[in-house]
């Protein structure tokens, strides 16, 4: 059974007034347990409402949500099931933290869940490692912690709910480049350790590239789903809906524009080198 | 959701009510409030009935949208009516049991309470609908600046309410995200006893403060960093105009105060 099973999926905001949006048009969605799923499409393309629907932060104006098989507003516990097995974190997460200590902050969703407290504990200091904030931080103030270190807090107090589907809207932006790099192979070592899905959220494509499986949406619906081979090689398309494509894929677009004879569907450095040493004869990959 | 508040919203248009002057039509309004309390008899009422019918129609504002904006004061309009019902003293008794009393000059005046209380704010909806928050602020600005002789710090009285005005839907933005997010955490919002919720707003108002101090702050930065420093002798962007219409507008609010007052008279 697939984890997450979106059927017919609409959502109009401000239904009635002059403002009415249609966010999303009859979607389908499923998502299968274990996969790292990337969403890409353009500012306005739905993906934020998209992901408020997976635990059940918007009621859908048509349409149902299966987790597991069983409708995720069927009843109050079964939102409230939802909230806890699909963590979200939403964009510019470090706006949300409030306790006096970093601790308490990581501790709030524990704590909701109503688990005995040498649980809140292990799971606490489990998700702080996770992130790599040290134990030293724990008695400060979120609010004196630096711009990454409040990033990470935020994360570890979802993490921290152990989610079976984490959910990550925008998580890198704003870091810098190793910030970004550090966050990600914490991120996906964290889905390895606890074997669970992650669905990221992202306008970089060199993250959408690391995940098994790619969707992109514009206006509402999703245009194309499948691994980043096979949606970076519908470079056309994508350079249509507006969306930029990784380096190496746009520089084998030059190049291909220009007669260079290049295989298709390059989208890393690494098999951009190998192609054009190829093409230079000597096809031993080290570039 | 937060954002379908609609105490004060403006809906954009572009109809000869959008286009008028903000100044035209504060001033409007406060007639159209005085002519309301003028109103002496059920002629009156049809009269100021029609005439914000023909602003409503002619200013594309769905009558729905004007019904709706009258929701959070159903309680006050039932207040009034059952006061007035009930406790209207006189003799021309339509019901009686008891100590239960309806009068036919209860009844007269609880009609025409609640008729006003619903055309009162009807027409103050219909201002907020067709005027931007900025543009009535100008306006007022404007009309209170002969103030300033006497000291009173309009311009800055304005600047404040263009900046709050500015800031509460971004605040509401900021509050729906942070719902969210902490929601998201498990948080809940909606049961618990009274303390139990009372806390549960922890989450959601601290960083709520944060960002508005933060948010003050820049605003402040950006505004030093652009020499502003305070309002004397600046210029607008946006300079007002009065223009053909709204000397019609007047003159049509004039006519209606007169037509009440002439109703009135002849106890139509
Ligand atoms: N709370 C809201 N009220 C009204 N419209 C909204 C709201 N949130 C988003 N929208 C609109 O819905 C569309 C999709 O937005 P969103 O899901 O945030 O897109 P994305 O996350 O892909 O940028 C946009 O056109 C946006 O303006
Ligand atoms: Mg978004």
């Amino acid at each position: 059974m697939s984890l997450i099973e979106i059927r017919g999926l609409t959502h109009v905001y401000s239904q009635g007034t002059p403002f009415e949006k249609t966010a999303i048009e009859d979607l389908d969605l499923t998502i299968e347990s274990g996969q790292t799923v990337a969403l890409i499409g353009h500012t306005g393309s739905g993906k934020s409402t998209l992901i408020s629907h997976l635990n059940a932060l918007l009621k859908p104006t048509a349409g149902t949500v299966l987790l597991d098989g069983e409708d995720i507003y069927a009843s109050k516990a079964a939102i409230r099931q939802a909230r806890f097995r699909v963590g979200v974190v939403f964009q510019y997460p470090e706006y949300q933290l409030f306790e006096q200590t970093v601790f308490a902050d990581i501790a709030y969703g524990p704590k909701n869940l109503k688990l005995p407290q040498p649980e809140i504990d292990r799971r606490v200091r489990q998700a702080a490692g996770f992130v790599g904030l040290g134990e030293e931080l724990f008695a400060q103030s979120p609010l004196e912690l630096s711009g990454g270190q409040k990033r990470r807090a935020a994360i570890a107090g979802v993490l921290a709910m152990e989610p079976e589907l984490l959910v990550l809207d925008e998580p890198t932006a704003g870091l810098d480049p190793a910030g970004r790099e550090d966050l990600l192979e914490k991120l996906f070592a964290w889905r390895q350790a606890r074997s669970a899905t992650i669905l990221l959220v992202t306008h970089d494509m060199s993250i959408a590239n690391r995940c098994q499986r790619l969707l992109v949406m514009a206006d509402g619906h999703i245009v194309m789903d499948g691994t980043p081979q096979q949606v970076f090689s519908r470079e056309e398309q994508l350079v249509s809906i507006g969306l930029d494509l990784p380096a190496a894929a746009r520089i084998a677009r030059l190049l291909r524009q220009r007669g260079v004879s290049l295989p298709p569907a390059i989208y890393t450095t690494q098999q951009l080198g190998d192609a054009i040493l190829a093409l230079w004869g000597k096809g031993d990959g080290a570039c | 959701m937060l954002k379908d508040i609609t105490l004060g919203q403006y809906f954009p248009g572009d109809t000869p009510v959008h286009r008028l002057d903000p100044r035209t039509k504060l001033i409007l309004t406060f007639v159209y409030i005085v002519a309301v309390f003028l109103v002496g008899s059920w002629g009156g009422y049809g009269l100021v009935i029609a005439a914000l019918a023909a602003v409503t129609a002619v200013s594309r504002i769905r009558p729905k949208a004007l019904l709706r904006g009258m929701k959070p004061l159903i309680f006050i309009i039932i207040f009034t009516a059952v006061l007035n019902l009930f406790f209207t003293p006189g003799e021309d008794y339509l019901f009686r049991w008891r100590f239960i009393k309806i009068t036919y000059t209860g009844v007269d005046r609880a009609i025409s309470m609640v008729l006003r209380v619903m055309l009162l704010v009807s027409g103050t909806f219909l201002l907020t609908y067709t005027t931007s928050p900025l543009a009535i602020t100008d306006g007022l600005e404007r009309l209170l600046s002969p103030l300033k002789k006497l000291h009173v710090p309009v311009y800055e009285f304005s600047l404040m309410m263009c900046i709050a005005l500015r800031f509460i839907p971004l605040l509401i933005e900021e509050t729906d995200r942070i719902m969210s997010a902490q929601k998201a955490r498990g948080a809940d919002l909606e049961t618990g006893t009274l303390p139990e919720r009372a806390r549960a707003l922890l989450p959601l108002l601290i960083p709520l403060f944060v960002s508005s101090f933060r948010r003050a702050d820049e605003l402040a930065l950006a505004m030093e960093c652009r020499c502003y420093n305070g309002g004397e002798g600046r210029t607008r962007m946006k300079q007002l105009h009065m223009a053909w219409q709204d000397g019609a507008a007047f003159l049509l609010g004039a006519l209606l105060v007169a037509g009440i007052l002439l109703l009135r008279r002849l106890g139509i």
